[in-house]
This record gives structure tokens, sequence and C-alpha cells, in this order.
């Protein structure tokens, strides 16, 4: 590991990194790799911020490897590509979402699931195929593989549409698996933030009955007049809460706090279904009766395939779905972070990386 | 509540009783109602000791009604029908578990899932239609509405097949909601009792690849060489579990001890399934990333549908799976659930009934 991060590629490059636990941004040179023979070049011009982006900056999860240029939510325009890329030219507008590089070979590669391949490589905080950290789109420009870029539908705006690369797969995909597409059904959505707010619109799109569940009271008018929900659920409302009880077929869980799963999974049906995508740092706490007695699952799902995450794409352009951003500059992003920190935001910022000065 | 329980209904029956949480049993007289028009009435020939049972005599999950007469997994002889009773005669070999009434009504009984119904009517403890509570198999007969009565196969014994009444079902059923019947899968047992050795049977009639995980390595060669077992997993050795990691579609839990998740959902391919059929009385911790790295899934299951019982009744006898039983006397009856509360038996208690409980005049 004799290189610098500036010297370790040929093509130069700026982003905004964090150096320690604290989390705190700032400008950092780097490089990345020669555009290769699968390889797209992308100019940055937006980049979503996750949550995930927090908890990594900050080591909550201690698989941090400083310094951390975080970033899955890329849109910009192709600059170059190498001579096997056939689906991309200079000039399309493209997304890059969480995963860059998986085997190809496992059996999840096989499906399309490459988000489940044991050896994929994220865009950030990872070890590439060459050994070299990957570095994500806190950053004026990004080298992938093509089978790992994403066309940006024409209709899609570009920065609402960013956060879609990370949040609207992240609920889309099991929305699909675990079947919670039946025109009529009743959807819960637990916490309105980035990925909740998306888990409404996509709800709505499906034709299902959709319930914000969120311990905010005040979230109640946005959920309903802006984001189209049918209802709100105070769940630190116990009467409420009883009275929703076997309601719901379906709960995308997108809380990232710690919390009991027992009072949403009273709030499932019989063979209700439960689907965790918030990354809580504990362990959840299950009431085994509350699954037993009713049939009731839990289960988990981590962002999408590439070919699923194109569907989604495809289907959110077509139902006219974007995210609610607050947009803000590379260099505010220490202030954004903080904001996020305390849930302060309607419901994604994502940076103006075209329109920021990097150093 | 007026009424003595000998007197409440018509008919006279004996068996045997909790009368408080010590959970002793001893003799009890009771009755039984009149055979209504939809009612089959059976001599009872023999009666599973289900864990369930032991939980409840001493009132661990807090809703026993005493005196309790228990048991849930009942096989006997038809000796009288109601009138507008269609799918059985006398003479006829039947069973009874878990359910005695639903509300036939709600949108779980309509399709079949009467053990789901919110006003489902347990075989025990449990208040019937007429206000009266229900008594279980530790007896000489029973009452039933012919739509909670099972036919059982002829050429099926009475005695080893009462135990799938309620442990059969129990892992019949997730088997096969959860799609864990697929011929080349390969599905984990956890716990080799009652519940997990009918599992390991059922499991490879239906052509499954099966491991055994257990604490105890001492059930190892009988798992293997007598249950048909493809393998056993010692869940306490480190080495043997980091080497199955990511190798099962599924796993039937038949655990009720609270016990860690998160090595269990270890063991689960991507997009494999947990299933718990026991019920710890504590809440059990679920760490979210282990399901989400793979797409994983925590379910559960309580036993199964009138309809899918007889299923797995006539599924058990076409491949010949039974329970191993150890067939006791009334009087055992204490020792055995004192035997079982250790977990020492192989792998059902059945009480003869037939033969040994008798009212002493």
């Amino acid at each position: 590991m004799a290189k610098s991060p500036e010297t370790e590629h040929p093509q130069k490059a700026i982003g905004w990194a964090a150096r320690d636990n604290t989390g705190t941004f700032s400008p950092f040179h780097f490089s990345r790799r020669e555009t290769g023979a699968d390889d797209v070049t992308i100019k940055i011009l937006f980049c979503g911020i996750c949550h995930s982006d927090l908890h990594c900056a900050r080591n909550e999860w201690g698989v941090t490897n400083y310094p951390i240029v975080p970033g899955h939510e890329i849109v910009g325009t192709v600059t170059k590509v190498g001579n096997n890329v056939s689906k991309f030219k200079e000039g399309d507008k493209v997304g890059v979402g969480v995963l860059v590089a998986s085997c190809q070979k496992c059996e999840s590669c096989q499906q399309g699931l490459e988000n489940y391949c044991p050896n994929m490589i994220l865009t950030y905080n990872s070890i590439d195929r060459d050994g070299t950290k990957t570095y994500g789109g806190y950053s004026d420009l990004i080298v992938v593989d093509q089978h790992y870029v994403l066309r940006f539908p024409d209709n899609m705006p570009l920065d609402a549409g960013a956060p879609l690369l990370c949040a609207g797969i992240t609920v889309y995909s099991p929305m699909k698996y675990y079947g919670m597409t039946e025109p009529g059904k009743h959807l819960g959505v637990a916490g309105l933030g980035g990925l909740g707010h998306v888990a409404v619109k996509i709800g709505k799109a499906f034709g299902l009955k959709v319930t914000v569940i969120s311990t905010s009271p005040k979230k109640e008018s946005e959920a309903i007049s802006k984001l189209g929900a049918d209802a709100f659920l105070v769940s630190s409302d116990p009467a409420k809460v009883k009275a929703a009880m076997g309601t719901m077929d379906y709960i995308i869980d997108t809380v990232s706090a710690v919390h009991s799963l027992a009072p949403l999974l009273g709030l499932l049906k019989v063979n209700g279904k439960l689907v965790t995508v918030g990354l809580p740092e504990k362990p959840l706490e299950v009431p085994i009766f509350a699954l037993v007695g009713a049939r009731r699952l839990v289960g988990g799902s981590n962002v999408g395939g590439m070919k699923e995450t194109q569907e989604m794409l495809d289907f959110c352009a077509k139902h006219n779905i974007a995210a609610d951003i607050e947009l803000v500059r590379m260099d505010q992003i220490n202030t954004a972070m903080e904001r996020l920190a305390k849930s302060d935001v309607k419901y994604r910022f994502v940076i103006d990386v075209g329109n920021s000065k990097l150093q | 509540m007026g009424q003595a329980p000998e007197q409440e209904h018509p008919k006279n029956a004996f068996g045997w009783a909790a009368k408080d949480t010590s959970g002793v049993l001893s003799p009890f007289h009771f009755s039984r109602r009149a055979t209504g028009e939809k009612d089959v009435t059976f001599k009872v020939t023999h009666c599973g000791i289900c864990h369930s049972d032991l939980h409840m005599i001493k009132n661990e999950w807090g809703n026993t009604i005493y005196p309790i007469v228990p048991g849930h997994e009942i096989v006997g002889v038809v000796t009288e029908v109601g009138s507008k009773v269609s799918k059985f005669k006398v003479g006829d070999k039947v069973g009874v578990g878990c359910m005695v009434g639903s509300c036939r009504s709600c949108d779980s009984c309509a399709i079949d899932l009467e053990n789901y119904c919110p006003k489902v009517i347990m075989t025990y403890a449990n208040k019937y239609h007429d206000g009266t509570i229900t008594y279980g198999g530790y007896s000489d007969i029973m009452v039933a509405d012919e739509h909670f009565v099972v036919r059982i196969p002829e050429g099926t014994p009475l005695d080893a097949t009462a135990p799938l009444l309620c442990a059969g079902i129990t892992v019949y059923s997730p088997l096969r909601f959860y799609g864990l019947d697929k011929p080349g899968m390969h599905v984990g047992v956890v716990g080799l009792g009652g519940l997990g050795h009918v599992a390991v049977k059922f499991a490879k009639a239906m052509g499954v690849k099966v491991t055994v995980i257990s604490t105890s390595p001492s059930k190892k060669s009988e798992a293997i060489e007598r249950l048909g077992a493809d393998s056993f997993l010692v869940s306490r050795d480190q080495d043997e579990m980091q080497a199955a990691m990511g190798t099962m579609d599924g796993i039937i839990d038949t655990v009720s001890a609270v016990h860690p998740l998160m090595p269990l959902i270890g063991l689960l391919k991507s997009q494999g399934k947990l299933v718990l059929v026991g019920a710890p009385e504590k809440p059990l911790e679920l760490p979210a990333f282990s399901l989400l790295m793979g797409r994983k899934i925590v379910g559960g299951s309580m036993i199964g549908g009138m309809k899918e019982t007889q299923e797995m009744i006539d599924f058990a006898a076409k491949h010949n799976i039974r329970a191993d039983i150890e067939v006791i006397p009334a009087d055992y009856v204490n020792t055995a659930l004192e035997r079982l509360a250790k977990a020492d038996v192989r792998y059902r208690f059945v009480i003869d009934v037939a033969n040994t409980m008798k009212s002493t005049p």
C-alpha cells in the first residue's frame, strides 16, 4: 500500500472525505482508475445523502476504513466509455447505486441478485478487485463497470431521481419480492424519512392502501396531503395502535433506530409480513408468539440487483415518482449531516456536486 | 358456573385432571355433552402427551382453568354420530387434535385456517359455545363437532398416529406453507423431541435433505440411523456451525426454551427461512443485519387447519410415518410428565387410555 490515494490511479479526482469517527468532512484529493474496456467514466452531477453515509462516516457499524468518501445515490453524465461498452455512450445520463462489482459466478449473481453476492463490492468503503479502496459519489467523477451503471430515464429529474438509487430500490425490491403489490391490500410504512416517503409513493403506485406509522404526529398532514398516504398512525398512542391491530397485510419497517417489533407485528393480519430494511446496530426484540400465533413473518432485504434497479427506475419514471429533496452544496455537507442525525430533512439531502466548488 | 363437572352434561366421563398449579394429575369424574346433530362421539383408545400439556397443567402461560384435563392428540373409535353427520359412522377410527371449535365465518376460517381464528376453541381449558369448559383426551370418551374430527386411515396404528394430531401438523404445516418441501432442498431441524423427530420423518418423505441441529451429541446416532437424518450438527460446536453456514434452504425450530437466533440465521442460504414453532415465553433477539444480508425470513407457525390436518394424516399413512412412542398406563402419567420435563423420552409418551384409564368403582 505504498501509493497514496492521490497517486494510486491515473485519473485525478477530488471529493470530500471523513477522516475519523467525528465524521467531519473536508476536501480530499484522490484518483480513479483508467477507463477499462468494460468501464464507464461519469462526471458526477448529483449525489444523494443516505443515512448509511452518516452511519459509516461516524463508524457506527465498526467497519469504516478511513478516509471515507461516501455517496451511493450518484447521477451524472458519461464522459468516456471503454471498448466493450455497448449500453452507454458519451453524454448519456446515468446512475450508480450501492454496488460497483460482484463475482458474476455465484448463484445470487446468476439470478440477477448481485446485492446478495458474498463477494460484492460496495460503492464506497470496500476493497476493489485491484486491492484499492472504493470511493463514492461525494466527488467529481467515478469509473464503474457498465454492468453496474443504470440508464437514467429521460423524464426523470436528475436531482430528485438520485435518491431512488438507494432509497428507491431498498423499498421497491422487498415490495416486489414479498408480494406487496396486490391492489387494495393494506401496507404500513414505519418511519417517514428518506426510505419511508418513497415507500409511500411506490405503494400508492401499486394501488395499495397506505398507512404511515410514525412517532411524530407533526408529520401527519404532509404524509396525507403531500405524499398521498391514506392514513397516519401515531405509534406512541396506545389507543390508536390497539384500534389498528390486525388490519395490515404488510409493513415496511424503515426505522434505523433500535426498536421493539412487538407493536408493529400486532398491526399485521394473519399471514402478515413485516420487512425490515433499516439497519439498527443492535438486535431487535421479537416476541415469538406474535409470529407463531398468526403465522406472521419478519424478513429482511438489502437494496436490489442491477436488473431490478433499472426496472425500479423505469417504474418510477412512468409513475412520476421521485424523491422530495433539499439541495445542498458540497461545502454545506457537515451541516446537512448534523441535521440528518436529527431527522431534520424533508426527506433527502442531495448534493449539487456539479455546481459545488469542491476545493 | 353453578353445575359441577359431573353434572353439567348428560354423559358420564372419567379422566385424569390437574387441580392446581402443582400440575399433579389425579382421577377425575366429569361429564360430556349429549351427541348433538353434528357431533361425533368416540371411545378414546390413546392420547399423546404434548409438552404444551405440561405448560398448561402448571399454568405456565397464565391462562389455565382448573380442574384441567389435558390431551390434544386423541384417537379412538366412533360409538355414536349425530343425525347431520355425513363424514363418519360408528366403528370408524378417528382423531381430534388441538381445536374443537372456531367461529366458521372469519377470513381465517373461510380459508381452512381455523387455527388462526381469533375465536378458536382449544380442546382443553377453553370455553365452548355452550359456556362450559372443554376437557381434553386424558379421558375415556370425547364428543366433538365432525368438522374438527379427522379420519385415521385403516392400517395405521392408532397409538403411534396420535402424536401426529399436534406434533405432526405443527411441523407439516410450515414445511408446506414456507415451501420447504421441494425434493433436493436442505432443511435443518432444531431440537430432537416430539416435534423434531416427526419433522425429520416428514421432510425425508418429501425428498428433502435433513440436518438435525441439537445441543446433545448423544442424539446423533439415533438421528441418523433410526430417524433417517442425513447429518447432525452440534449447535455448541463452533467449528461445526461455522462449516455449515449458508447451507440450508430452511430451518424448522422446535425449541421452546429461550435461545439465540443469530447462529441459526447464519446457517441459512440467501433467501432462507427460519420457522419457529416453539414459543418461548420471553422475546428473542433478532439481529436485523443477518436478515438483510441475504434477504432471509423468520416466520412463525401454529398447528394447522382441519383440511390440512387430514391431508397430513393421509400423507403420513401413505409414507408409513408414525411417531416413535413410549406407551404408558394412566397411573404413570405424573411420572411421565416429570420425565418429559427433563426431555427423557424417545420421543412422545402415549397414554393407553382404553386399557388403563378406568374409574375405580
